[in-house]
């Protein structure tokens, strides 16, 4: 844990002996006590509970009945039973086209951006003058990435006149429309991707701080080398923090929607090549008014990644490392 | 820590230590060029832009600033203005809901504590968009559409469970004697709260904060879909659609617009760095 010690002052708390606060203290007897204790707690989640039934539960019910409908907000809900599901994987090819392009985006992306992100993390570990400059460096990209401005920046970086093209120019590239050509435009979205990669190398840094220094001192007097520490120590006792980074970047980066968004003109093209899935499902519901169609993508998108995150839990059991919790 | 690097002989000797720093100096210019090049295409007139890859302008001018504030129906500052009130107030949610929910995660015992603790966790990882259809369809019955409200109530609802995890988190590392020595004072639970939990918290809230600033700041998604009137756009918002009516003619207006966007979160990085790395931190360790 990173977090600051206990505050200042916790040792200067009188301690009083169990008996005489409960004897000062009628309420506090068992059964009552533990009342008024679910009381309060049942008050203090008010908010959450309103937002949990409200915002989240009730319109994952409601949609999850509208996927079975033909709804268009301006017509009444028809039931069509699994139509839309049906429609989907048989004759929607833009559907298709929008899983194929976000799992390519997904898959490439992922493991690029993790690699990175444990590579800076392991030459930023150790005893390095100035080491949260560098850090701030690379985690600003992680917080602007996902904005319209940069989104905005890489659609002109990667155009036919753009800076890309200036510097292959130099050695004598001709010039690439690389965001409009549907052979590289959805490369240009997993560079943008990649650069991002601040956020989880923040927490492997947190991770490579844990590590127990007794176990590079040990592994010295036997004469281990770099390679061979990072192997037998760093990378095992590692395999947690990395697990966690892969759960949380596979789900966040298959609701992506801004890049694809910003930097197609928001159709997905150039020939629906960065069409996310995410921008499709706001095509069909929020374009098209399609809103029984929509709501079935989003099932399919929470199915698979529930399935995702499923497989990955699976697949730890195999490769992470949980030293001495077991 | 200084002695660390001293004990670790075998992991890094100080020889690269150079060559470490030239590396990393070289690839943190690399991340950052995108960045400098926009700031400093902002600052060219309009035909030097694709003309001059390198960073120092040959000429400087602030007319892409003068022309793009006004490029649209209001002044730029108008919707710099609704940006920053949504996120105010998104950020005020975030820190009353999520808090009130995490002191009671972290310190009360009451019945079912852990389902309702494993559904909040579960609704982290549960993506937005399952959610937004029927969501949508309500606001638009009760007119909040190109409101605020769709995007700021939710936030006083604690939606972002994300937060109250990491406030819980923090809770659970300040010690239990306090609440203790508070209840044999004769607090109540909400004394106890505000009085001795809340002050405590104030890294967790200050992370909350500016995550929360940040990631509404930026967010797209719902803002384009509510907002849609040209009098209530956002910045994210009006950016787009000056994209859209400005064509290829204005990308230095339109840089330079975008450099604004980016101000707040640039110094909302600067001044919570410390919280930031240290939030993104320890929600990533349990």
């Amino acid at each position: 844990m990173t977090l600051s010690p206990a505050p200042a002052g916790t040792t200067e708390v009188p301690v009083t002996p169990p008996e005489k606060a409960g004897a000062s203290h009628p309420g506090r007897l068992k059964g009552s006590r533990g009342r008024s204790q679910a009381w309060a707690a049942y008050l203090f989640l008010a908010p959450w509970f309103i937002g949990l039934f409200a915002i989240t539960i009730g319109p994952m019910i409601a949609s999850l009945y509208l996927s079975f409908t033909d709804y268009s907000l301006l017509s009444e809900a028809h039931w069509v039973g699994l139509d839309n599901y049906e429609k989907m994987f048989t004759q929607d090819d833009r559907f298709m086209a929008s899983l194929q392009v976000t799992t390519t985006y997904v898959v490439v992306s992922v493991p690029l951006q993790l690699a990175f992100a444990l590579g800076l993390a392991l030459v930023l570990d150790k005893g390095l003058r100035g080491l949260s400059f560098y850090r701030s460096i690379f985690y600003l990209p992680s917080l602007l990435g996902g904005s319209v401005a940069i989104s905005i920046l890489w659609r002109k970086i990667f155009g036919v006149d753009g800076i890309v093209n200036s510097f292959l120019g130099l050695f004598g590239y001709e010039g690439h429309g690389w965001v409009t050509s549907p052979d590289t435009a959805l490369w240009t979205l997993i560079i943008l991707h990649v650069w991002t990669f601040g956020a989880p190398m923040v927490i492997f840094l947190a991770g490579l701080r844990q590590i127990p220094q007794s176990l590079y001192e040990a592994a010295s007097v036997d004469g281990a080398g770099k390679w061979r520490n990072f192997r037998s120590i760093t990378l095992p006792l590692l395999t947690p923090i990395i697990f966690f980074n892969l759960v949380l970047e596979v789900i966040k980066s298959f609701q992506s929607f801004t890049q694809s968004f910003i930097v197609s003109g928001g159709n997905g093209g150039p020939v629906d090549s960065t069409l996310f899935y995410t921008l499709y499902l706001y095509i069909k519901g929020f374009k098209n008014y399609e809103m029984g169609y929509a709501a079935g993508m989003a099932w399919v998108l929470l199915l698979i990644i529930a399935a995702l995150t499923g497989v990955n839990f699976l697949m730890s059991r195999f490769w992470v490392f949980y030293g001495d919790e077991k | 820590m200084a002695t660390r690097s001293k004990r670790v002989p075998a992991l890094f000797r100080p020889a690269p230590r150079l060559v470490r720093h030239l590396l990393l100096i070289v690839s943190g210019l690399f991340m950052l060029y995108p960045l400098l090049w926009m700031v400093s295409s902002s600052l060219k007139p309009e035909d030097l832009i694709f003309r001059e890859p390198g960073l120092i302008p040959t000429a400087v001018t602030a007319e892409n600033y003068t022309q793009g504030w006004d490029a649209l129906k209001h002044s730029f500052g108008y919707y710099l203005w609704n940006s920053a009130v949504i996120t105010s107030l998104a950020v005020i949610g975030n820190l009353i809901a999520c808090s009130l929910a995490a002191y009671a995660f972290a310190r009360l015992e009451f019945p079912l504590k852990k389902m309702w603790f494993a559904i909040m966790l579960g609704s982290i990882m549960l993506p937005h968009h399952v959610t937004v259809v029927p969501q949508y369809i309500v606001f638009a019955k009760i007119d909040w559409i190109n409101t605020i409200w769709p995007i700021v109530a939710p936030k006083f609802l604690a939606t972002d469970a994300f937060f109250i995890f990491l406030m819980v988190q923090f809770i659970r590392t300040l010690p239990r004697e306090l609440d203790e020595a508070a209840a044999i004072d004769g607090a109540g639970y909400w004394r106890t709260f505000v009085q001795v939990i809340l002050p405590l918290c104030v890294p967790a809230l200050a992370t909350t904060g500016i995550f929360t600033f940040i990631w509404t700041w930026n967010d797209f998604f719902t803002q384009n879909l509510y907002l849609t009137n040209s009098d209530n756009l956002t910045v994210p918002v009006a950016l787009r659609q000056f994209m859209d009516s400005g064509g290829d003619s204005s990308w230095g207006p339109l840089f330079a617009m975008s450099i604004i966007s980016l101000g707040p979160i640039f110094g909302f990085f600067l001044a919570g760095q410390k919280y930031l790395v240290r939030g993104m931190a320890t929600t990533g360790l349990k």
